[in-house]
């Protein structure tokens, strides 16, 4: 945190500066001690046990619905009390100076909140049978506010430290608007609960947060839960994934590969994240109908026979068999099984053209083929990124999509691509490219690769 | 899952099935008194009721899937329970019946059951009948004790009543669901009901919460209190939604990706289905609770996925019949291939000793030469025990359905009974072949 930027170190004081100026201005006559302890306890307790949702990201809390029951019961300065109770969270991770920049952020916005009930007519105190449902709209009011202040204050001292880029990406979550327009939501949504923790109060006392956090905290849970097994998912497929690949000693870490062209692509020309993520699976699942196609003939150097060939024609099919039964979008389905159209109409199993073919199939194409030439394959080595490139653009409006290989290509120049190491097969030396082009057939996934027309099929 | 409950259906005696008849039955009882004993004395706080069995019947429409195959109905139960636990609206004092209580819930949720049938879905009857008893039980105990006057005065004692109840009503239904897996899968009552809890518990603890709010809120924010403490469980099965959905979606890529030894040609169609539902089919007679039954099945739907390495396919794919070190080897690759996923631990451990024989003494140590540690001292897991066998019965039997075939090849496992396989395994792999064929007959 030493490399604070002159900027960053101003803007922290001025909040803390602020938040210590409005709450020491008072005014402290008629604050109801009891609820500030029970509320800032609640908070200190939430704070220590955030969730984070996924790594690198903010953190979600269930402060806010305290702060916000602060703001009903006790007013502004109370709750901006209840908020600067923050610093005694006992979460372990921030540096003194994020604590206490967090400490006055929460001690502001609660502050500036409960301006905001005020100001829209809200009452402070135990809210009674009268005060529903009047007080909705002065709670919402202060909910927004305090919810808004929070996400104002922390992109500001992201932006200043880290750059606007990232920054914005950070404050946002890194996946982009979608995340964090539900953050938002979420946020809100727990802010809710602190009108529901005040209005209880008059009821059930104390007990009030227990009970209206316990759902929550169980939400809380199924979401860990929920990304946990995601990751075991992932790790799942991927470890299967690679199985298969153990057939075809060329193709280790293609399927991972493309999955990862694919979604570059994806993200490129700024599919909805949902998409994107099937975009994910079907890239790495893509070949998994290679395991139709008897090792022999994967491995096969000489030319192939018709059968043969028909047999790797089928490949595509017999993926979509594999992977029919799983829940995915289908349109991850029809992308494995239309992966190797060609957008003149020439490819396999279908011979679709042009926008008949799911984009998808075509996404998945570019990524296949790129990763095809930027590999060593037995007959030939690796070909350069700026080759394959090249080999793209010729391709591009017979093979691939045009608009794909260009959002490829962009993307490429700004994130680069990692190469896969050169294979060494078991007993042979790397081989020289040219000498064995003659010997074997070709990659399946190679553009420009010869059609043959197949009477079996 | 479905499947396996769509095959024990067909049979017409339907013995499986006393124990939901029985619960159904139960449930209809008490329903036709309650119902009788509303017309008769008519309905109370109608605007009260009406709401209620609104809240019933929209929590009914948004059931849940939990993993396992259980059906749940948080909101609707928890509207059901926070009714029968209603002391006051504002500062209007209720007094209905426990039947009233009966009555309401029953018609929310038939109410919301009707969109469920419209689209096809089961009605779950049985799911339904429990939840019924679980809010008639409660609703019998408070109901006379709403309109006591020491209970109205006394908050504590209100609240801990209603409290204590409220843990009773999510107790009672998971007894009642486990009796009924009990029926229905052949576990045992103990297991189910371990398990049963082990998956309610979160929930359950949201429902009652939930439940209790409503109950309170009312007294502070009327009716309105059902929409607003609605909200957080709403929010809760929302997050058990997308759980249950990564769970389904796990299973069914491994179950899709495990038939890739099929489509390979290494293992006959249809193997790698068939162990598993045999070996999770042993493992519930022997008593394994679920997590590792999960384990297992994983297991079992992968216990052939190292073929993939080989060059070529084993003929007919039958394991049982290629050599002790091959059949090692094979086991090896895929715990190696399973492994990776760094998640999956234990699977791999099972899917690596799926071979060992259960009793290591008359194996010569050069032989087993991926037994490195001569003198273990304790056999393979439970679980590699159980694919052994089962993947040993399939190899022998196939998708055969003979019953002769099935006793011929039990009798070959039990004659190897002495060193191979573990005599627990296959005398619980009897049983259920046994019942197997009577199903099929």
């Amino acid at each position: 945190m030493g490399k604070l930027s002159r900027a960053a170190l101003l803007y922290i004081s001025a909040v803390v500066a602020a938040a210590v100026v409005l709450v020491a201005r008072g005014p402290f006559t008629g604050l109801s001690w009891q609820y500030v302890v029970f509320l800032g306890i609640l908070v200190i307790v939430s704070e220590s046990r955030a969730t984070q949702l996924r790594k690198g990201q903010l953190t979600w809390s269930s402060s806010s619905a305290a702060m916000l029951a602060s703001v009903v019961l006790v007013g502004p300065v109370g709750a901006a009390m209840v908020g600067a109770c923050t610093a005694l969270g006992l979460r372990r991770g921030p540096s003194v100076l994020q604590r206490v920049f967090n400490t006055a952020m929460y001690a502001l916005s609660a502050y500036l909140a409960g301006r905001a009930f005020l100001a829209l007519g809200g009452q402070v105190g135990l809210p009674g049978e009268n005060s529903f449902p009047g007080i909705i709209w002065p709670f919402a009011g202060a909910a927004l506010v305090l919810v808004a202040a929070n996400h104002g204050l922390l992109s500001g001292v992201l932006w200043l430290t880290r750059g606007p880029d990232q920054g914005a990406a950070a404050a946002l979550g890194s996946q982009g608007v979608g995340l964090s327009g539900r953050l938002l939501l979420s946020d809100l949504g727990y802010a809710a609960y602190g009108l529901l923790i005040a209005a209880l109060w008059s009821v059930v006392g104390p007990f009030a947060p227990l009970l209206v956090l316990i759902p929550l905290f169980v939400a809380r849970w199924a979401v860990a839960q929920f990304a946990e097994q995601q990751k075991a998912y992932e790790a799942t497929v991927g470890a299967l994934c690679q199985a298969v690949e153990t057939k075809d000693f060329y193709t280790r870490g293609h399927s991972d590969r493309v999955s990862r062209g694919s979604v570059m692509i994806a993200r490129e020309i700024g599919m909805r994240g949902e998409r994107v993520e099937a975009i994910r699976y079907a890239g790495m699942l893509h070949d998994v109908g290679k395991l139709g196609v008897p090792t022999k003939v994967l491995r096969k150097t000489g030319t192939l026979t018709d059968q043969e060939y028909a047999a790797i024609q089928l490949h595509p099919m017999r993926g979509l068999d594999i992977v029919r039964e799983i829940g995915f979008l289908d349109e991850a389905l029809a992308g494995i099984m239309h992966h190797h159209e060609r957008i003149d109409g020439r490819g396999y199993p279908m011979g679709l053209a042009g926008e008949e073919i799911p984009e998808f199939a075509r996404v998945l194409a570019v990524a296949d083929a790129f990763d095809s030439m930027t590999s060593t394959r037995s007959y030939r080595g690796a070909r350069p990124v700026g080759e394959a490139v090249a080999e793209l653009r010729k391709w591009s409006g017979t093979q691939f999509d045009p608009a794909f290989v260009d959002a490829f290509v962009a993307a490429l120049r700004r994130e680069g691509w990692q190469r896969p190491e050169p294979p060494r097969p078991p007993g042979s030396p790397l081989l020289g490219s040219e000498d064995l082009a003659a010997l074997t057939e070709p990659d399946h996934d190679d553009p420009g690769t010869p059609l043959r027309v197949i009477d079996s099929l | 899952m479905s499947e396996r409950r769509h095959e024990l259906r067909r049979y017409p005696w339907r013995v499986r099935d006393s124990g939901e008849l029985l619960l159904v039955v139960a449930a209809g009882v008490c329903l036709v008194a309650s119902v009788t004993q509303t017309a008769a004395e008519g309905l109370k706080d109608p605007r009260i009721a009406i709401a209620f069995g609104a809240l019933i019947a929209f929590g009914e429409v948004l059931r849940l899937n939990l993993p396992g195959d259980r059906e749940s109905a948080p909101v609707g139960f928890a509207g059901a329970l926070a009714y029968a636990l209603l002391i006051r609206v504002g500062t209007h004092d209720v007094h209905y019946s426990a039947e009233q209580v009966v009555t309401v819930a029953t018609i929310g949720m038939i109410i919301g059951a009707l969109p469920h049938l419209a689209v096809g879905r089961p009605a779950r009857v049985s799911g339904m009948a429990a939840r019924l008893l679980c809010v008639a039980c409660v609703a019998y105990i408070f109901r006379p004790l709403a309109g006591n006057a020491a209970v109205d005065q006394h908050w504590g004692l209100a609240a801990s009543l209603m409290v204590s109840l409220t843990v009773l009503a999510l107790l009672l239904e998971a007894v009642l669901t486990a009796l009924l897996r009990v029926d229905e899968q052949r576990a045992r009552f103990k297991v189910a009901l371990v398990d049963e809890m082990r998956v309610q518990l979160p929930l359950g603890a949201a429902v009652g919460a939930s439940a209790l709010l409503i109950a309170f809120a009312a007294e502070v924010m009327g009716l309105a209190a059902l929409a607003v403490f609605t909200a957080p469980l709403l929010v809760t099965q929302v997050a058990f939604r997308r759980y249950a959905g990564i769970r389904a979606t796990y299973l069914q890529t491994v179950r899709a990706l495990a038939k890739v030894t099929e489509i390979g040609g290494y293992v006959e169609p249809g193997h790698s289905e068939r162990v598993s539902r045999l070996a999770v089919a042993v493992g519930r007679e022997l008593g394994i609770h679920e997590p590792q039954l999960l384990e297992l099945e994983y297991a079992a739907l992968m216990h052939d996925i190292g073929q993939l390495s080989l060059h070529d396919p084993i003929p007919g794919g039958a394991t049982v019949l290629v050599s002790r070190q091959d059949q090692q080897r094979i086991a090896e690759l895929g715990a190696d291939v399973i492994q990776q996923a760094h998640v999956l631990g234990s699977v791999a451990e099972i899917v690596r000793r799926q071979n060992e024989p259960y009793r290591a003494v008359d194996v010569e140590p050069d032989a087993a030469g991926a037994a490195p540690d001569g003198n273990r001292p304790s056999g393979p897991p439970l679980s590699s025990r159980i694919i052994k066998a089962a993947n040993a019965f399939d190899d022998l039997v196939g998708s055969s359905l003979d019953p002769d075939r099935a006793a011929a090849a039990v009798q070959r496992l039990r004659l190897d009974t002495a060193s191979e396989y573990d005599p627990a395994t296959v005398e619980a792999l009897s049983r259920v072949v046994s019942r197997r064929s009577v199903v099929q007959m």
